[in-house]
């Protein structure tokens, strides 16, 4: 009797909480047309500073041709996972490109770029294994590493010292306990250019540190594909490593092959394991025909015109030069990164008053023709939860008057809102 | 056993599930296969070890054999020894339109399944009951293609930006805007993968102290989405209303485990067909338990949306209920709409709290617009509002062959599981040899079927699974069936006893508690 009225009394919280009406993130910009160089913005033509469109390959004829075909050829949808009749010719054809295009042995495709290293970290770290990852690692590696249920160590940004500090500390623990030592996977988590600030990781170190202490490199080459080396292979050939020495290489095809989904390449022995492991490969629908045959082309155009690096780097470098000394903001990023942050040399005080500041700069800069955004983050969710700040991207297809507009109309909204 | 109804004012028309049990000297024998592929593959690793047989796998850099080792011995002995003697019937690569009829590439292994060659010649009209392609639309000619292809020369193919920042298109808006008037709801979002819809979705909704009552045979997205959002996790038996009523009743009575403070929230997990068995969710009950709890119901609609109901709006149209009984509905565009994609749809602060708060919104690709346009063209012809009447003939002609095949195949004696309306279709195989047969004798027939095994059902319960589609036609159907007859009678699967058992609902048994606490 006295459940009933248990049952009667208990009254649950409402299923979500209401949002604020002005709260930064519930309005989206709305894109009307292509979010290509010249992008209209919520009814505005500007140009575009904000779409990872590294190499310009959104708006190009031959992609989308190529793309036209396969849609021809296949119509849109997979109707089903790799495993179950999704396997297509592209799919295939694609894997065997990127594969040979890195200089591996073998490449496996994941159909959304936030599961490729979300699915490939849990599928060879379980629980009892011990992943050392840098602070600013994206949310996507975050939720690997969340699945994997493995004991994760942050180590301090790109501070190579904090790191060899925790790998000393875990060999004595090893020393006390060999028979537990002998079966503890161990593993670095790092990404090629990061997300969050713009910087690269010092590879030539991690390798010696590697065959130190017995580690194996994961490396996230999201930004860095496409960017990085004397052919776009990322940052393997920016320091000329051999690409056998990173176990895992994982990047999305969603900033330079301006298309969709993800791959991992690496040697046969580690890449095989993910086919039946990677949660997102097997329970998921493969990647449609169309993006593969349009991440096929842009495969080509990479190989066809290896001098666009060089072009996408100096234009990198005009820009950062060009924005440093904004009064009240300072340029956060290495000067060949692509995407920059800009961040607030003083804070306000509160993070939300930070980010209705740099909204009312982004806003400016919209008025006047140059679309920017603000880098967005789930604050709750987030381990380091990096400051506000507004990103820049620094795409191949920006003529130099452009860039220099871009600088000078940064300047002068930080004039305008912040003195 | 089949199951009937009770509470039966609830349901407006006949619940016809079976699930018929596997006959005793078949589980003994799926064991025994089961044992001596086991000894076998002892046998096989002790030869490998020492060398006695060539090790084809792949191996461990020279450099790197005094790391820890990558992968445990025995994670791999399954796949080792038994997947790799079938593993012929999964991963077919096709090069045509996965439609009704369907193009595969012929590929041979000279050394058992280790390495495939392909000859290069294809395999022509192959009938293709393996692809979840329940409405046809998975089409190379028609309205959806040419309007996808019109987007796609002016959007291009990729967005390269997330929704919050500079990837929110206009064509994403007006493809909620109708994905919500599909379903009858206020509003909804969509996503660019479906499984990410699950596992990126879940933890924004609920986190730690608060409960998840799952089903048994959830989909690994929904499982890993409990799994990452913190929550208690609760398992209650397959379709099973009172194993779920037991632990509704319990957790409110008894609250959290050591605290004994009441929960925050209660969330429900279900899917609409589940994909393994065929089965269709007991909606109108759970809705009733959901209302007398006071908790929050989470519908998983993957496979039934546009493959149930008369108007193809799903499970909640099929038992005629109404959609804003359930807080949050999901789906994915994959199945019935050929295309790619899940939404979540709901009230509008449900949508209004995602859009702030998904994980998704914040840090991944939006979808690509091809894709966008193909489900746009898909729904409105299934809502009628392209001015034919295609969707409902094609809604009307999935739902017959259902009804035809599923009523063929038990009249010639094999186990099927499920729901008489489900156009998922699973015969029963059990033994471990039978289904790689199954599969390489149907293909040689010209017939694609998808075969499963452990792990993605038990270990003695494989299965040999069909999906429908409206593409089919009634004489592919019948070609079909008439080969499984022939292969049913070669391989002898035929276990039907078809004894009608007196209806009685399945014994209420004790549940199974599993508290994970991350």
């Amino acid at each position: 009797q006295e459940k009933e009225e248990l049952i009667e009394e208990w009254q649950p919280e409402p299923l979500v909480p209401p949002v604020p009406k002005d709260h930064p993130a519930l309005n989206y910009n709305i894109v009307s047309g292509p979010p290509t160089h010249i992008i209209t913005v919520n009814g505005k033509e500007c140009i575009n500073f904000a779409s990872f469109n590294f190499l310009g390959l959104l708006n190009n004829e031959k992609v989308k041709s190529a793309a036209q075909a396969s849609l021809k050829k296949y119509g849109v949808g997979t109707c089903g996972p790799r495993g179950f009749y999704g396997t297509f010719d592209v799919h295939l054809e694609l894997e065997e490109r990127l594969a040979k295009f890195m200089r591996t042995e073998e490449a496996i495709i994941y159909s959304y770029g936030f599961a490729t290293i979300a699915s490939a970290i849990p599928a060879y770290s379980k629980r009892g294994d011990i992943v050392f990852v840098d602070e600013a690692a994206c949310f996507a590696i975050q939720k690997g590493l969340q699945a994997s249920r493995s004991n994760i160590k942050l180590f301090k940004h790109n501070d190579m010292a904090d790191l060899e500090r925790l790998l000393k500390e875990q060999e004595t623990e090893d020393q006390k306990n060999p028979r537990k030592a002998r079966v503890t996977r161990r593993f670095i988590v790092v990404e090629g250019l990061y997300m969050n600030t713009g910087d690269i990781c010092p590879l030539p170190e991690l390798i010696k540190l590697k065959y130190k202490y017995k580690v194996r490199i994961f490396l996230e080459e999201s930004l860095s594909f496409g960017v990085l080396g004397e052919h776009g292979r990322g940052i393997t050939e920016h320091f000329g490593i051999n690409i056998d020495d990173i176990d895992l290489i994982s990047a999305n095809m969603e900033n330079s092959l301006a298309s969709i989904g993800g791959f991992c390449c690496g040697r046969s022995f580690i890449i095989d394991h993910q086919r039946l492991s990677g949660q997102g490969y097997c329970f998921s629908a493969s990647l449609p025909p169309l993006l593969a045959a349009a991440a096929i082309e842009a495969l080509n155009i990479m190989e066809d015109n290896p001098d666009i690096f060089q072009t996408l780097r100096a234009k990198c470098g005009r820009i950062h030069k060009a924005l440093q000394g904004i009064s009240g903001l300072k340029v956060v990023g290495e000067s060949f990164s692509p995407a920059l942050h800009l961040q607030l040399e003083e804070s306000c005080g509160s993070r939300e008053n930070d980010v209705k500041l740099l909204k009312r700069v982004v806003d400016y800069c919209m008025n006047s023709g140059i679309a920017l955004t603000q880098a967005r983050y789930l604050e709750k969710e987030e381990k380091c939860l990096p400051p506000p700040s507004i990103r820049v991207v620094i795409t191949v297809e920006q003529t130099e008057q452009e860039l220099d507009k871009a600088a000078s109309l940064l300047k002068e909204a930080a004039q305008a809102v912040l003195n | 056993i089949n199951h009937i109804v009770h509470n039966g004012a609830l349901y407006k028309r006949p619940f016809n599930e079976a699930f018929e049990e596997t006959p005793m000297l078949v589980a003994v024998l799926t064991y025994v296969g089961y044992g001596v592929l086991t000894l076998f593959g002892y046998l096989r690793d002790f030869m490998r070890h020492w060398k006695i047989e060539k090790c084809q796998n792949a191996t461990e850099r020279e450099e790197q054999k005094d790391f820890v080792p990558l992968y445990q011995d025995f994670e791999n002995f399954y796949n080792r020894n038994l997947y790799m003697r079938i593993r012929d019937s999964w991963n077919r690569p096709i090069c045509s339109v996965p439609g009704a009829k369907v193009d595969m590439m012929e590929r041979v292994s000279h050394d058992y399944n280790w390495t495939f060659t392909y000859t290069g010649r294809v395999i022509k009209d192959v009938i293709n009951m393996g692809s979840y392609n329940y409405l046809g639309f998975a089409q190379k000619t028609g309205p959806c293609q040419e309007a996808a292809a019109k987007v796609l020369s002016q959007y291009g193919a990729g967005v390269c930006s997330t929704r919050q920042e500079m990837g929110n298109l206009d064509k994403h808006e007006e493809l909620e805007k109708l994905v919500a008037r599909f379903l009858g709801v206020e509003s909804a979002m969509t996503y660019g993968m479906g499984f990410a819809t699950n596992s990126m979705n879940i933890p924004a909704l609920v986190g730690k102290g608060c409960l998840i009552l799952s089903d048994e045979l959830n989909h690994a997205s929904l499982v890993l989405g409990a799994r990452l959002s913190g929550a208690t996790i609760r398992i209650f038996k397959h379709n099973n209303m009172q194993s779920l009523e037991k632990l509704l009743r319990d957790a409110i009575v008894h609250g959290q485990p050591r605290t004994r403070r009441p929960w925050k929230k209660i969330l429900i997990l279900v899917e609409g067909i589940y994909s393994m068995e065929g089965s269709i969710v007991r909606l109108p009950e759970v809705i009733a338990l959901k209302k007398k709890y006071k908790s929050y119901l989470y519908l998983d609609e993957a496979h039934s949306i546009g493959a149930l109901g008369p108007g193809g709006r799903g499970v909640v149209e099929y038992f005629g209920l109404n959609p804003e009984d359930v807080d949050v509905m999901m789906g994915t565009f994959t199945k019935s709409f050929g295309a790619a994609g899940g939404y979540i749809a709901g009230k509008k602060e449900l949508i209004d709290y995602l859009r702030t708060y998904s994980h998704s919104a914040a840090y991944a690709t939006s979808m690509s617009p091809p894709v966008v346009e193909q489900i746009i063209t898909s729904m409105k012809c299934i809502m009628g509002e392209d001015g034919t009447t295609i969707g409902r003939a094609r809604v009307q002609q999935l739902a017959e062959n259902t009804i035809y095949f599923r009523r063929r195949l038990k009249e010639m004696g094999f186990i099927i599981y499920g729901n008489e309306d489900s156009p998922i279709v699973p015969l029963m195989l059990y033994m471990p040899a039978k289904i790689g047969a199954f599969g390489r004798e149907m293909l040689k027939r010209n017939i694609g079927v998808v075969v499963v095994g452990f792990p993605a059902t038990p270990i003695i319960e494989s299965r040999a699974r069909f999906c429908l589609s409206a593409a089919h036609t009634k004489e592919m159907l019948d070609t079909a069936l008439k080969e499984v007859n022939e292969v049913g009678d070669l391989l002898q699967v035929k276990y039907s006893r078809r004894r009608l058992v007196p209806l009685l609902d399945r014994p209420f048994d004790e549940t199974t508690y599993e508290e994970t606490e991350d």
